[in-house]
């Protein structure tokens, strides 16, 4: 019965025109799923395949919104690729349960070279499931200096400030903050960062834990009152629901001075120089998360995306030559350059050396402030969707988005998290 | 086919059933001719279906095992309010994407079907939108509306610089908008072949007992395209029942903002492929067929469709 209904969804499935995943079945080789924005970990490959002639790495990239979907179907099908790229949190802890990949050992690719705050994510009852192979990712304020100086606003290092700024660029007449609430995630950046700063890390420690009545903590209701009192402020604008992240229209708001400052991870750095070199070299400013006052989490924690990881299949054919792809071509030295020259800070031990001899002095600032702010962190927590089981994540970017438009009372969206999490 | 023609059939007669003998072999080569469509239907249409009915009895998260659930789901999907939330929202989508669609596509069919160079230079230009794919349209119109970089940025039209697609009150009105562009030429063309249909000796008939042009109208053209507008309609009303691609464009992927754009195909999406729950959303699914199955059938019943009685008896 259940190997009909197994067909019939791979029937019905094959029958929507998917492109589907090709089984790389001519010879030896392996295959690799990654995001297509992933050059860095492209050339890797190539250098691979081209000291591995005989047993070669196929690379698939794919975009960011369908990849997770496509993955999961590929395992459900039985077609997925060796090698694949993921968040680590409770979408990696799906696949583990479900037995459908490998723990690594740690002397197999070399996991001490790595920070143990990244690790933690990709890491499950002691065993570690991926290895980093993405920069460090924590969600930052930036600014823009020109705007803030203009509207004789600083930049916020207190809640308090942050509400003063928004006032002054108010009064300018530009949108104090630039947010992409139509893609939800980004305004769940503030929910993150105010739960951490009102009630410290260990709140959500236990919601991820997967106690369901922790969503009922004061300080989620508090964290939901201040995004709202945010709004009230008039801190996003009025049309921050019409602006989705994928558009660009976000960051663009910020660098054209539409704008005065703009939440967002570290990713955001390279969309900026991608499209406004002169902006980032002369106006960009950047400051960790404002702190709250009385709050009891700890100013440096910060939340975001420890790293990317790149997974094993459970019984991969191509295990040993996955083993040797992610042990000598993940991380290397070339490979910690490259990132470092794209203003992406990796995430392995001792990188003051490396970072000393970067060349502009602009990424060398701005590289330096990450890789401070992530050593300094006393805890960095995982964004909440990625961190969470995958069947909570929509209601919870939903019951944020209702927050944010204030459709319900702050008290209420932990009560209804808190229903959606049993 | 020569099988079927080699049987003359009285045309004043179409209820009573055909001779029995020559009835056999016209059952046989019907049953042949129709058995390709058959099986591809049961193939992709049916058997599929029958696999989703039962997943809407199990539970499983598309990896692990498939366990069975019972009517949990069912029990899930029609107490929860987000659902009944959704069913009103793809109501709300179809009943206005008629009333919208119906009259602008009538007025598009009546102005482009008589002959003329302008009116097919204009048809043609109008056509446009139905050539492009949904995401396209969908990328191109959420760029537009875009209030601080689109149309609303042009000096003169700042009054468009409203948060269209981010209001929750103006969200689904300006996804019906979008969904009426991309499908009114389509509708259009369809009244414009019908009205091209009507035998002119009608209206020459009618100018010689002086029907002027709003009677021709009202008792020739109108009348004479029921069913175009049976057709149109019952394609209207079940294709925006099942509308999906435009309206997660529009939304990105999330019904927001809010859930003020989750029509249902959307909840389904949603629960399926996000939450990862596919027994309840096969249940969702199901509900889906049932609804469109009884709304084509209930529109074919309501407006004779089915009896295919002629338009043009005694012409």
């Amino acid at each position: 019965m259940a190997a009909l209904a197994a067909a019939a969804t791979a029937l019905s499935l094959a029958a929507c025109g998917s492109s589907g995943p090709s089984a790389a079945s001519s010879g030896k080789g392996l295959t690799m799923w990654v995001l297509n924005d992933q050059t860095t970990i492209k050339e890797s490959v190539e250098a691979y395949n081209k000291d591995h002639p005989d047993e070669k790495i196929t690379l698939r990239m794919f975009a960011n919104d369908d990849y997770k979907q496509k993955l999961r179907v590929a395992f459900g099908a039985n077609q997925a690729p060796d090698l694949f790229f993921n968040w680590g949190g409770g979408a990696l802890e799906d696949y583990v349960k479900a037995g459908k990949v490998d723990a690594l050992e740690s002397g197999e690719v070399d996991l001490p070279r790595f920070m143990p705050s990244v690790l933690d994510s990709a890491t499950l009852d002691g065993k570690f499931y991926g290895v980093p192979a993405n920069g460090i990712t924590p969600v930052v304020l930036y600014y823009n200096k020109k705007v803030l100086k203009d509207a004789g606003a600083e930049p916020p290092k207190t809640y308090d400030e942050l509400l003063t700024a928004v006032q002054k660029l108010k009064g300018e007449g530009v949108t104090p903050i630039s947010l992409a609430a139509n893609s939800k995630w980004p305004t769940l950046m503030y929910l993150e960062y105010l739960l951490d700063r009102e009630g410290g890390h260990t709140v959500f420690e236990k919601i991820a834990a997967g106690d369901s009545t922790a969503w009922k903590d004061p300080a989620v209701t508090k964290a939901n009152s201040r995004l709202q009192e945010l709004v009230e402020a008039g801190a996003f604008g009025g049309n921050a629901s019409s602006v989705g992240y994928d558009q660009g229209a976000a960051t663009a708001l910020l660098h054209t001075g539409k704008a005065g400052m703009e939440l967002m991870g570290t990713w955001e750095y390279a969309n900026l120089v991608k499209a406004a070199p002169d902006f980032v070299e002369k106006d960009l400013g950047y400051v960790p998360f404002p702190v709250l006052p009385r709050g009891k989490g700890d100013p440096r924690n910060i939340v975001g995306n420890p790293s990317n990881f790149l997974s094993l299949k459970a019984k991969s054919k191509n295990k040993s030559a996955a083993l040797t792809y992610l042990k000598d071509y993940v991380m290397n030295d070339a490979q910690i350059d490259s990132f470092l020259a794209t203003g992406s800070v990796p995430p392995v031990n001792k990188l003051e050396s490396k970072l000393a001899s970067v060349k502009s002095p602009d990424n060398k600032k701005w590289l330096t402030f990450v890789y401070e702010l992530v050593r300094d962190a006393e805890n960095f927590q995982l964004s909440w969707d990625q961190d969470l089981p995958s069947d909570q994540a929509d209601p919870l970017l939903t019951n944020v988005d209702k927050s944010f438009l204030r459709q319900i009372d702050p008290e209420q969206f932990g009560v209804n998290m808190s229903k959606a999490a049993k | 086919m020569a099988v079927v023609a080699g049987t003359p059939r009285p045309a004043a007669a179409p209820k009573t059933r055909p001779p029995t003998a020559p009835g056999g072999r016209r059952g046989l080569s019907g049953l042949l001719m129709a058995a390709p469509a058959l099986l591809l239907f049961t193939l992709f249409g049916l058997v599929p279906l029958g696999g989703v009915v039962v997943l809407s009895l199990t539970s499983w998260d598309g990896l692990g095992a498939i366990g069975w659930a019972g009517f949990g789901n069912w029990g899930g999907v029609l107490t929860d309010g987000a659902t009944w939330q959704a069913l009103w929202l793809t109501v709300k989508v179809m009943v206005i994407s008629w009333l919208v669609q119906t009259p602008v596509a009538l007025a598009l069919g009546l102005f482009q079907a008589p002959r003329g160079r302008t009116r097919a230079f204009l048809a043609v230009l109008w056509f446009l939108p139905l050539l492009l794919s949904a995401v396209a349209i969908g990328l191109t119109w959420q760029a537009l509306l875009d209030p601080s970089f689109g149309i609303g940025a042009t000096p003169g039209l700042h009054w468009l610089a409203e948060p269209l697609l981010g209001s929750p009150d103006l969200a689904l009105y300006t996804v019906i908008a979008v969904i009426a562009w991309q499908f009114v030429p389509f509708h259009a063309l369809l009244y414009q072949s019908g009205i091209r249909q009507i035998p002119v000796s009608l209206y020459e008939a009618a100018a010689i007992d002086g029907a002027g042009p709003v009677t021709r109208l009202l008792r020739i053209t109108l009348p004479q395209l029921k069913y175009t507008f049976v057709t149109s309609s019952t394609l209207m009303l079940v294709g925006s029942l099942t509308y999906f691609d435009l309206i997660f464009v529009l939304s990105g992927g999330t019904g927001g903002p809010g859930t003020a754009t989750r029509v249902l195909p959307l909840a389904m999406y949603i629960t399926g492929f996000q939450s990862h729950d596919m027994g309840r959303a096969s249940a969702i699914a199901t509900l889906l067929v049932v609804f469109g199955l009884g709304l084509s059938l209930f529109t074919t019943r309501l407006s004779g469709f089915t009896r295919m009685e002629s338009q043009q008896e005694g012409l």
